[in-house]
């Protein structure tokens, strides 16, 4: 591309420090808080139990709350969230009035402010169902929470997928069932991987949304009707209400970080390895 | 490989049929015949209705939005639109090709295995066995045999296109509907489509869509020529391959098929 004149090369240079100041903002974060929270990080740090309202001991407790939080989401939200994304995709025609309406709804509930989940699923599943303050509350709490953005990138996934393949299967006389099981899903299911990785991103980073549902009780939780601290919450409790705490909490931070790269990773591998297998 | 060893397949009539897309007529009042293991071929320039009329044929106008169908269409004498058809049954019965070749994002072999299993084959040997006899129908069985497990889309532009025919083939159908099967082709591999669909001439009630008179001529047993007059579509003649080449009644089509428009 060639650029003509001086007020040309003004925006060249303006875009360009526009996009590094973008990209260096996460970064400078990155390293602030790994540089504050690195030297504490240790296997123990891993497993203990907290001591001392989180100033010392460990996060063991949170590691596996978070982690039973975000399986309880997951098996709640991925079966709702592709069948919604398939009934989209496969029944409601793109550009068509219910395809808008319900598109525009979606993109709404996507936008709600996560607090107002928090209330609604306190309302819902700790009050309502009886659920009390639970990893279950939470964990479902979130599901709802991420199902927007999970049946939205999901129905793109699989809209994306080569207009041919419908057309071949048509004309073939094969079964729906069949065509979207065997055809549709693996072919979209790197698109489908990514909706995943949006939505396990957006349920570790809440912390608004468990205060009033998965509850910040520092416990092992025993079973998912016990209440449970996820580190997202244990990093908000440790730097607004511990004085002295901010130490552990950019330690819990670099974990949660790890824990984010490490579950990307294996959501990535896990399309590419659905879409590679349906060849076979 | 054919659904009745043996007996004749089924013939196509259409009777004043017309496709419609909302208000817009794409075809209008087409009326034709192609008599069971006829080859006819479906000539004219674009947009004048051609896909829109095989789609008709085996229904796969079903899926479009706002497409609607009046007349008759008959294949074996049975109705296309009745309410006891299977659209199942219709679709193994009634074979389609494709212009762009489409195969699934599976492995060759499995793009044939896959269907059969749909159309109930369940036993493993027996799907194997028609896959075999499918690919060999086409000539690729020698070229692809050592890499049954590798993805279709790996093939080149014309060993995809005939493995959709192969695909189509192994569902035992009775009539082919072939949109223009060799014009996204190479000359060469466009060669080797027509000789194949040569082979398959007889076995097969043929309704070839082209856009190549000389292949058109070289192929068919009839001829019917489309055009388009006022923004809609229709069929100005049809006959045997012979009169509509050397003795035209329409004008219109002796001036196309003597190559002075279109
Ligand atoms: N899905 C569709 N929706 C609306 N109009 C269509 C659609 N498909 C085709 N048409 C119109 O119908 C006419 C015939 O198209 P087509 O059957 O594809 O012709 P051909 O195959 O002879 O080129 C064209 O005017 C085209 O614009
Ligand atoms: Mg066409």
């Amino acid at each position: 591309m060639r650029i003509d004149g001086a007020r040309d090369r003004w925006a060249a240079a303006l875009f360009a420090s526009a996009s590094l100041m973008i990209m260096a903002l996460p970064l400078l974060m990155l390293v602030e808080v790994v540089g504050a929270g690195l030297p504490r990080l240790s296997l123990e740090f891993l497993y203990a139990p907290p001591m001392d309202a989180g100033r010392a001991g460990g996060i063991g407790p949170m590691i596996v709350s978070t982690l039973a939080i975000l399986a309880v989401c997951l098996c709640a939200a991925l079966p709702v969230g592709l069948g919604c994304a398939l009934y989209l995709a496969e029944c409601v025609p793109a550009g068509s009035r219910a395809a808008r309406a319900l598109g525009y709804s979606l993109d709404v509930l996507g936008g709600v402010p996560s607090i107002v989940f928090g209330l609604f699923g306190y309302r819902l599943f700790a009050i309502e169902l009886g659920l009390g303050f639970s990893i279950l509350s939470g964990g479902l709490t979130l599901a709802c929470m991420v199902l927007p953005l999970l049946i939205r990138v999901s129905e793109e996934a699989l809209r994306a997928t080569p207009p041919s393949y419908r057309q071949a299967a048509a004309a073939l006389g094969l079964s729906q069932g069949g065509f979207l099981r065997r055809v549709l899903v693996p072919a979209a299911a790197p698109g489908i991987a990514a909706a995943l990785i949006l939505s396990v991103g957006r349920a570790l980073a809440e912390s608004a949304a468990l205060l009033f549902t998965a509850g910040y009780v520092t416990r092992l939780p025993d079973s998912v009707f016990d209440s449970g601290r996820a580190l997202a919450v244990h990093i908000y409790d440790l730097s607004m209400n511990v004085a002295g705490g901010e130490g552990g909490a950019a330690t819990t931070a670099v974990v949660l970080v790890g824990l984010l790269t490490l579950i990307n990773l294996c959501a990535r591998r896990l399309g590419q390895a659905l879409h590679r297998m349906q060849r076979a | 490989m054919k659904a009745c060893e043996g007996a004749a397949p089924a013939g196509i009539t259409l009777d004043e049929v017309t496709v419609r897309y909302g208000a817009h007529i794409a075809i209008e009042r087409a009326s034709f015949a192609v008599r069971p293991g006829e080859l006819m071929a479906l000539v004219g320039p674009s947009g004048c209705g051609k896909t829109s009329l095989l789609n008709a044929i085996n229904r796969l106008s079903d899926l479009i939005p706002g497409c609607t169908v009046t007349g008759n269409i008959a294949v074996g004498g049975r109705d296309v639109r009745a309410p006891d058809t299977r659209l199942t049954a219709l679709r193994r019965q009634v074979g389609m090709v494709f212009q762009l070749p489409n195969p699934f994002p599976l492995s060759v072999a499995e793009n044939l295995r896959f269907p059969l299993r749909e159309h109930g084959v369940s036993n493993r040997d027996e799907r194997d066995r028609r896959t075999e006899e499918a690919l060999r129908a086409v000539g690729l069985w020698e070229e692809v045999k050592g890499r049954l497990g590798q993805p279709a889309q790996a093939l080149s532009g014309g060993q995809q296109q005939r493995l959709c025919i192969a695909r189509t083939l192994a569902l035992g159908p009775e009539v082919l509907l072939f949109d223009e099967p060799c014009s996204a082709l190479d000359p060469l591999s466009a060669g080797v489509i027509e000789a194949l669909i040569t082979g398959l001439k007889g076995r097969y009630t043929i309704l070839l869509v082209t856009h190549n008179l000389p292949q058109a001529r070289r192929l068919a047993d009839t001829v019917a020529v489309c055009w388009v007059s006022e923004g809609c579509g229709c069929v100005v003649e049809s006959g045997p391959c012979g009169v509509l080449f050397e003795r035209a009644a329409h004008p219109i089509t002796r001036a196309y098929c003597g190559g002075e428009v279109g």
